[in-house]
């Protein structure tokens, strides 16, 4: 019966742990320039997904959320979601362009 | 001989431009008879009027409840108050009537009609607010309350007529058509839905607790009183509904998009009854 030596897990799981600790480590705190160039791209992609009639509900509640932690001085999660919040407008640019030929394959005809 | 062939070529060219032109244009009447014969088709059993009872013709449980609370129906208030509300006077005197044909009775079959002198869709609830406005009064708001109320007493004045909505041989009125048909296909919001995939592809289905209309005749049984919502809503606020529900932002209530949705869903349910003001879970 072949098995997985204990041992040989531990260490793997180990190794994997110290490589997170030190990229974790290295990783840049984001800062307030960082935060205010994304949530500027977020808005911007919103706008757009607005000036195309086809804005989320989601897009607008992430740049909230980013406006919220950036007040209360957690600019990381600030960062991640106006970064979110720009994937998601433009997503629904993406859609509402695809969408000015692909409704046609729904159609009953 | 190479003159013949070009007269040939001239004359195919033209024939095929014309075949090309005729087969753009839109036509409302064949798009109608696919859509209904697509969901006679899909359901054998529901008889042709019954797709105006929406998830009621498509399950028997909930039909059964349903008929039961229609003996005290939930849109019975704003019935009553809308009655009143259709013959109370304006401040100059004048009332809904004076801005209807027919004093504003059993005409809901009729809505929305394309106004060629303003060359858009002009709905029940966009024509009772400029009623109000031209008679010096405050719009309603399109969603609820008054203008639910408003329009549940004129679709009950206008119950089992069969709706009659005119698409001119206007290029506008056929672009507004258009138009709405393809707002019902495309889809919106996070969730990539169109209205076209609950309420024609899963018309019977359920999505979390609630069963799907369908399509066809969807708009007859308007306003509704629905329990969701604790009250009465318009088309207004269905499709304002319908489009929070996929994540999307809803526009503005009566905005172009809405007017020529609801022109093309008005127009593909001609023939069915007017059977609002309804209830729905």
């Amino acid at each position: 019966m072949r098995y997985i030596s204990t041992p040989s897990v531990m260490k793997k799981i180990v190794f994997a742990m110290m490589v997170s600790a030190v990229c974790a480590g290295s990783a840049r705190a984001a800062s307030e320039a960082d935060y205010l160039a994304a949530v500027a791209a977020a808005e911007s992609a919103n706008k757009e997904a607005g000036r195309l009639r086809n804005q989320w509900t989601v897009t607008q509640a992430a740049i909230n959320a980013a406006k919220k932690a950036a007040e209360s001085g957690n600019l990381d999660q600030a960062l991640k979601s106006a970064q979110e919040a720009e994937a998601l407008a433009k997503a629904s640019i993406v859609q509402a362009t695809s969408e000015k030929q692909r409704w046609k394959e729904m159609e009953i005809r | 001989m190479s003159a013949l062939r070009l007269l040939l070529a001239l004359a195919t060219t033209l024939g095929l431009s014309a075949s090309a032109m005729a087969a753009d244009k839109p036509d409302p009447a064949a798009d109608a008879k696919a859509l209904q014969d697509y969901f006679v088709k899909k359901f054998p059993k529901v008889a042709f009027d019954d797709f105006v009872n929406g998830p009621y013709s498509m399950n028997a449980d909930m039909r059964k409840q349903w008929e039961e609370k229609e003996q005290f129906p939930p849109y019975e208030f704003a019935l009553d108050s809308g009655k009143e509300m259709f013959a109370k006077p304006f401040k100059n005197g004048k009332t809904y009537a004076d801005c209807f044909a027919n004093g504003g009775i059993g005409i809901r079959q009729n809505y929305p009609y394309f106004d060629d002198k303003e060359g858009k869709v002009i709905t029940l609830e966009l024509a009772l607010n400029r009623c109000r406005e031209a008679n010096g009064e405050q719009p309603y708001s399109y969603v609820k309350d008054e203008m639910a109320s408003l329009t549940a007493y004129m679709a009950y004045t206008s119950r089992g007529k069969r709706f009659d909505i005119k698409i001119p041989d206007d290029p506008r009125a056929l672009e507004a058509f258009e138009r709405g048909k393809e707002y019902f296909y495309t889809r919106r919001g996070q969730l990539n839905f169109s209205c076209a995939s609950c309420h024609v592809q899963s018309p019977g289905e359920r999505i979390r607790a609630e069963i799907l209309a369908p399509a066809l005749g969807i708009l007859n049984a308007m306003p509704i009183y629905r329990s969701e919502w604790s009250g009465m809503g318009t088309i207004s606020r269905r499709i304002v509904t319908c489009n929070s529900q996929t994540r999307a932002v809803p526009l503005e209530p009566q905005s172009d998009e809405y007017r020529n949705l609801e022109y093309y869903l008005s127009y593909v349910s001609n023939g069915l009854p007017v059977s609002g003001p309804g209830a729905r879970p």
